[in-house]
């Protein structure tokens, strides 16, 4: 109870008659680092839409930093660092414009603003690009850019909205590295993402969102631990063939998924499946063994694959 | 808190015009020496010649002056109002990025305003200057004229501003100029007096807050008597600020914070 940052209580955002968070109860505590893992649409961004206060919410009982984001929004707000999903930067302003205004707008003083801004360059690795306009960068750079931004207040908490989507894998390898240091130093982070390998990196605990609900919560391990056996053996078969053959599948485990195109079994022993697998007539084109995700979490929970 | 936040946005405001303050002041000065000189010099010979006593025993130059500077704050306060807010909500979103700061929105708004009114300010400023280069009148009289102009500048730029935040479509910002800005430059006394209007005209270019700011300015650098008293003409125009700013807050709360 003492170092919980975030408590959650039957929280629920409507926007009319659509229910975009539904009742959600959950509690993050100091220097975790905590996500919300779902598809698009699960109510991941208004949920941190109601934490940053920025969206009031309908009903229930929302806790930041031991503060009411209703009531007391400016207070909370200057607490808290932002990485919204979209890249709002000033596109015709430097690098360095573009972090000094932000600072003001948190009432720090220039000359404060000065040092933290050549830190931060340094921690995200573009004190190079200081003076750089926003729209001479990549993608990924700009991502950087709105970390650094997000940390100019020296925030207690650190909201992260989907901090990687579009991005290509090194840049996306890059940001993780950031923001697992960020981690180390003890700042709290919440982070959304519809990424399972996201989460597994970057997650002590998270909360699986569908539909505005949570439908499940734990540690990435534990949660693959509780919901699926230890491997995953992937069988790929040519267009129109699956269907035939769905029941002898099923027959290979409890736990099967038949995907368009491939059907996952789930096994806590690979090479015993794969065997009679072989001894059997499937004929698989390919076959693929690799350990369970949160993606598989994930299917098993709703059906359905995270990344449509 | 110590200062507004309010003014931490117009200095945001001010650090990102510094990016183009040459062009804009460039713009300031040249805009108002090629009216004057087109219709003050150019076509006021035609109606001086044709009247002799003058408009209001004024030269067409003199009473044409008081008036442009009037418009040119007006449509000032336009493009404040209209670009930069569609920036701030559409293009950019950088109205979102504030707001996840300390800044509420009516400090957002606010600040706007009052970095608008600088904007008006300076463009007005330099009109006046380039007046008095014309010898229309003296600098400080000049100068003064400005007073109404800032008043107009900013309630354009409230009205223009609570009208931008309703729409959804940048597509909707040209017919405000087309069906409101440019007849309010062309009919509200700035070319010819209002008198000369149709009847059933000239009610509604009193009702424009341009007709009472080029009014004042007229009196002031003309000395003309204002047709309606200028303690009831500022009221107007504040009153316009006033409900534009209060206005503009409730789609911007609808918009960025749903």
């Amino acid at each position: 109870m003492t170092d919980q940052l975030i408590q959650a209580r039957s929280l629920t955002k409507e926007f009319g008659d659509f229910v975009a968070v539904d009742h959600i109860n959950f509690d993050v505590q100091q220097g975790e680092s905590f996500g919300f893992l779902g598809p698009n649409g699960a109510g991941k961004t208004t949920t941190m839409r109601m934490i940053g206060a920025v969206s009031p919410i309908t009903s229930g009982e929302l806790s930041v930093l031991g503060l009411n984001p209703m009531t007391q929004g400016p207070r909370l707000r200057s607490r808290l660092g932002v990485v919204p999903q979209e890249n709002n930067l000033d596109e015709d302003l430097s690098v360095y414009d573009n972090l000094f205004i932000y600072g003001r707008y948190f009432d720090l003083t220039r000359a404060a603003i000065r040092g933290r801004i050549d830190e931060l360059l340094d921690f995200v690795q573009l004190t190079d690009k200081r003076d750089a306009k926003i729209s001479a960068l990549s993608g990924g750079m700009k991502r950087r850019v709105i970390i650094a931004r997000g940390l100019i207040n020296e925030p207690d908490l650190l909201i992260l909205d989907e901090p990687t989507t579009g991005l290509d894998p090194q840049a996306r390898h890059v940001l993780w590295d950031r923001l697992y240091r960020l981690k180390q130093q003890g700042v709290t982070l919440i982070i959304t993402t519809h990424y399972m390998d996201e989460a597994e990196q970057l997650c002590d605990r998270l909360v699986v969102m569908d539909n505005g609900k949570i439908v499940a919560e734990g540690s990435p391990a534990g949660l693959i631990k509780e919901h699926t056996p230890r491997d995953v053996v992937e069988l790929r078969f040519p267009i129109g063939v699956l269907e035939t053959i769905t029941g002898q599948i099923e027959e290979l485990s409890e736990h099967t998924e038949i995907l368009a195109d491939r059907a996952l079994v789930y096994t806590d022993d690979a090479e015993e499946l794969l065997a009679r697998v072989s001894e059997s007539d499937l004929d698989p084109e390919m076959e693929l063994v690799r350990r369970s995700s949160l993606e598989d979490v994930f299917l098993r929970l709703t059906g359905r694959t995270l990344v449509d | 808190m110590a200062v507004p936040l309010s003014l931490r946005v117009a200095e945001a405001e001010a650090r990102i015009y510094r990016r183009t303050w040459r062009g804009s002041i460039m713009a300031s000065f040249i805009t108002p020496i090629l009216y004057l000189l087109a219709m003050g010099v150019g076509l006021g010979s035609l109606v001086d010649a044709n009247l002799p006593e003058g408009l209001d025993n004024a030269s067409y130059l003199t009473f044409l002056a008081p008036g442009l500077l009037v418009a040119t704050a007006m449509q000032t306060g336009a493009a404040e109002g209209a670009w930069k807010v569609m920036g701030g909500i559409k293009w950019r979103e950088t109205w979102k990025a504030r707001l996840a700061s300390p800044i509420g929105i009516p400090s957002l708004v606010f600040g706007h305003m009052i970095w608008s009114a600088v904007r008006v300010l300076m463009v007005s400023a330099i009109f006046a200057i380039v007046m008095a280069g014309f010898r229309i009148a003296p600098l400080l009289q000049s100068l003064l004229a400005v007073i109404p102009a800032l008043l107009v500048g900013v309630a354009m730029v409230a009205v223009t501003t609570a009208y931008t935040v309703r729409v959804n479509s940048p597509t909707a910002l040209p017919g405000f100029f087309r069906f409101v800005v440019i007849p309010m430059f062309l009919f509200s006394g700035v070319f010819f007096p209002v008198s000369n209007l149709p009847d059933w005209l000239q009610p509604v270019a009193l009702l424009t807050p341009m007709f009472h700011g080029v009014e004042i300015a007229r009196a002031i650098v003309v000395g003309t008597t204002p047709t309606v008293a200028p303690a009831i003409s500022v009221a107007y125009l504040i009153t316009w600020i006033v409900a534009g700013t209060y206005l503009a807050m409730a789609p911007i709360r609808r918009k960025l914070k749903p």
